[in-house]
């Protein structure tokens, strides 16, 4: 099998000896065509690689700020097929598209379906943060058979077995969530953040799959302080806050650039 | 005493449907849960504590009434009433909050949190909470605090802690959300107590459980009184708690029918509907594979009922497996059929129901009709009407405009 386009940018970043930035924005948030806009002014400012949102009525992992961001995008009539054209618009601008969905709405739209589609966008996997190895199969077969990464997450409570389970399971990377609780923006950084990657690392020995952080990391001082030790630095809840913040798209445009740079400094300056 | 079923699988499957669809960080805890209770299920001090207060705290076992009025109105059928709603605090609910509270202490946790629609839930675990001295937070919709004021004023009573929630739909739904959100966030010393057989595995099966002797309990007693296994066996179906309490001792009876009704709100073709199974397709939903009321995308769809505690766009993974394998049937009832069951149960054999326990018995006036007069019918009268006054009064016009009588 062919490394996808996430594969070959975590490669890269890895060889530049630096972690990746992630940047996480719903599709459709403030809308369609917003978003895509929104998305190129992440990759402006130097996102490696772009979590393109499926926005679903019932995130249950989410905090205030994402969950407000996608209900606009809800409100504005966003649909999966909406998420495909802006995997498409993300891929476009050389940036890595992954998209992160609940799973319902990838099981309503038909896995293969879902995969098919996507592989077809140039997005190039997906991230499942309400499913586990063990509800997995039907998906395991249709990214599979796609060419697509599947990325599952462990937490700090995973068990040895469950961070070995997970991660044989796992392509692309490892989503890492640096401690228990929902996506938002935290003051610090978890302490259960280092020992996680430490011992998720531990499970993948071997296989060299990355390990990326993500929940509660919002500065680029927090970024740097992940960056030492993973291999990805995820930030979602930050990007929306600028956008609802702002008084228009265009204000909203320069702060996400912005902080798109400062997050992009952080991972930079992590390993120094 | 036996709660075992063939099902679940080990996993949490009843055929297609149930498993585990939840986030990774809860996965340590719904496995916790789950071994603790396969643990206090075979230990004698448990089960005679849990015994114990069913007995002399709730009221077990509830009683079975004949309704002999009401049957006039069932096409002659004989109707014998489950009284859950003599329990303490009103409803069935108390046997699982009981069981369930027991077990957070079992496991060393100190603080429970749940969720309630209508607030019979969030009443029976303010009041455990308060029996055996556990911190508690209940997650309500703000729409359904405005609803439900006064049961907001009882938990409160019972010293919980009542958090609105003012995301999404502001309903059931959203407070489960925001209850799951908190239990990630807060499972070291937190045990979420949920209300109904749904949720992620071992949540079902461990609510079923707790909830077994209302129909052990009520196969007794109409073998007793009747000397015979009822014809058919008629409950409510929101999430499905009551329906799998008095189903479940029944299954292997394969003479004896299951009725399971949903809320048809106006009508299970229109948009203002919370029948699941009638109406829903199968989706994945509150950590679940069931029937769900769902759009194209798989985003869930606003449901509508009169009755708030059967306001939910979805249904336990165990009903739908009931429904796809034919062993229980499910079936719509409106809103006004409902409240016409109500009012004829009021005035006939002097008991106010829950308007989610009219739905049950709007049902057996159907049933009754098809069955004839050699039939019996046990219905299972999960709560009481108390807390639904205010609704009735409305709906039937018995107060003026300034609420005066």
């Amino acid at each position: 099998m062919t490394a996808t386009a996430l594969q070959h940018r975590l490669a890269e970043t890895r060889e530049a000896g630096r972690a990746a930035l992630i940047g996480y924005l719903p599709a459709g948030f403030p809308d369609v065509e917003s978003s895509i806009r929104v998305v190129e002014a992440m990759v402006e400012g130097g996102c490696d690689v772009i979590e393109v949102g499926l926005p679903y009525s019932d995130p249950m992992m989410d905090g205030p700020t994402i969950q407000r961001a996608a209900d606009r995008a809800l409100a504005a009539g966003t649909t999966t097929d909406d998420v495909f054209r802006v995997v498409e618009a993300t891929a476009a601008t050389g940036a890595a598209a992954v998209v992160m969905s609940y799973w319902n709405p990838i099981e309503r739209y038909g896995a293969e379906r879902f995969a098919n589609a996507l592989a077809k966008a140039g997005g190039a996997g997906v991230i499942t943060p309400d499913l586990i190895p063990e509800e997995a199969e039907e998906w395991v077969a249709a990214s599979t058979a796609s060419g697509l990464d599947r990325v599952f997450l462990v937490a700090p409570s995973s068990t040895d077995r469950r961070l070995a389970l997970t991660t044989r399971t796992c392509s692309g990377f490892v989503y890492a969530a640096s401690l228990m609780g929902v996506t938002g923006t935290r003051t610090q950084v978890a302490d259960t953040a280092a020992e996680l990657v430490r011992r998720t690392r531990e499970a993948t020995r071997g296989s060299g799959l990355p390990v990326c952080v993500g929940l509660g990391i919002s500065t680029g001082a927090q970024a740097a302080e992940v960056a030492a030790y993973a291999d990805g630095v995820i930030v979602g809840a930050g990007f929306c806050q600028r956008i609802l913040d702002a008084p228009d798209l265009e204000t909203g445009l320069v702060a996400v650039r912005s902080f798109a740079q400062e997050l992009a400094e952080g991972v930079r300056s992590g390993r120094t | 005493m036996s709660h075992d079923q063939p099902l679940p699988d080990p996993h949490g499957h009843y055929g297609r449907f149930g498993g585990r669809f939840a986030p990774e960080a809860l996965i340590a805890a719904l496995d916790e849960v789950t071994a603790e209770w396969e643990k206090a299920k075979q230990d004698p001090e448990y089960q005679a504590e849990l015994a114990a207060l069913l007995k002399d705290y709730t009221g077990r076992p509830s009683a079975l009434s004949e309704a002999r009025n009401f049957s006039e109105h069932c096409g002659g059928a004989r109707v014998l009433l489950k009284r859950e709603d003599l329990n303490h605090t009103g409803s069935h609910k108390i046997n699982n909050v009981l069981g369930q509270a027991l077990l957070t202490k079992r496991m060393g946790k100190t603080r429970v949190i749940a969720e309630t629609g209508a607030g019979q839930h969030g009443v029976a675990t303010a009041t455990a909470c308060a029996l055996l001295g556990l911190e508690c937070v209940i997650y309500m919709g703000e729409e359904d605090t405005r609803r439900q004021a006064l049961n907001v004023a009882r938990m409160r009573m019972l010293g919980a802690e009542v958090v609105p929630v003012t995301i999404g739909s502001r309903t059931l739904k959203d407070a489960i959300n925001e209850a799951f959100r908190d239990w990630v966030a807060n499972v070291d010393r937190t045990h979420y107590l949920f209300g109904t057989v749904a949720g992620p595995h071992p949540f079902p099966k461990l609510v079923r459980d707790l909830h077994f002797v209302v129909g052990q309990e009520a196969r007794e007693q109409v073998l007793e009184r009747v000397g015979r296994l009822p014809d058919a066996v008629a409950a409510c179906v929101g999430g499905g708690s009551n329906a799998m309490a008095v189903f479940a001792a029944f299954i292997p009876d394969e003479d004896v029918a299951l009725y399971g009704f949903e809320a048809g709100g106006e009508g299970a073709r229109t948009t203002r509907t919370a029948a699941s199974i009638t109406a829903g397709s199968t989706g994945v939903f509150h950590g679940a594979r069931t029937f769900v009321l769902q759009d194209e995308y798989g985003q869930t769809l606003p449901s509508h009922s009169i009755s708030a505690g059967l306001d939910y766009p979805a249904v336990g993974p165990e009903h739908a497996y009931l429904a796809d394998t034919g062993r229980a049937t499910y079936e719509p009832i409106t809103d006004a059929e409902a409240m016409e069951a109500f009012r004829l149960l009021c005035r006939t054999e002097g008991i106010i129901p829950a308007i989610e326990s009219a739905h049950a018995l709007a049902g057996a006036r159907k049933l009754g009709e098809r069955l004839g007069p050699d039939a019996v019918i046990l219905v299972n009268l999960s709560g009481r009407g108390d807390k639904d006054v205010d609704t009735a009064a409305a709906y039937f016009g018995l107060v003026d405009p300034e609420g005066q009588a």
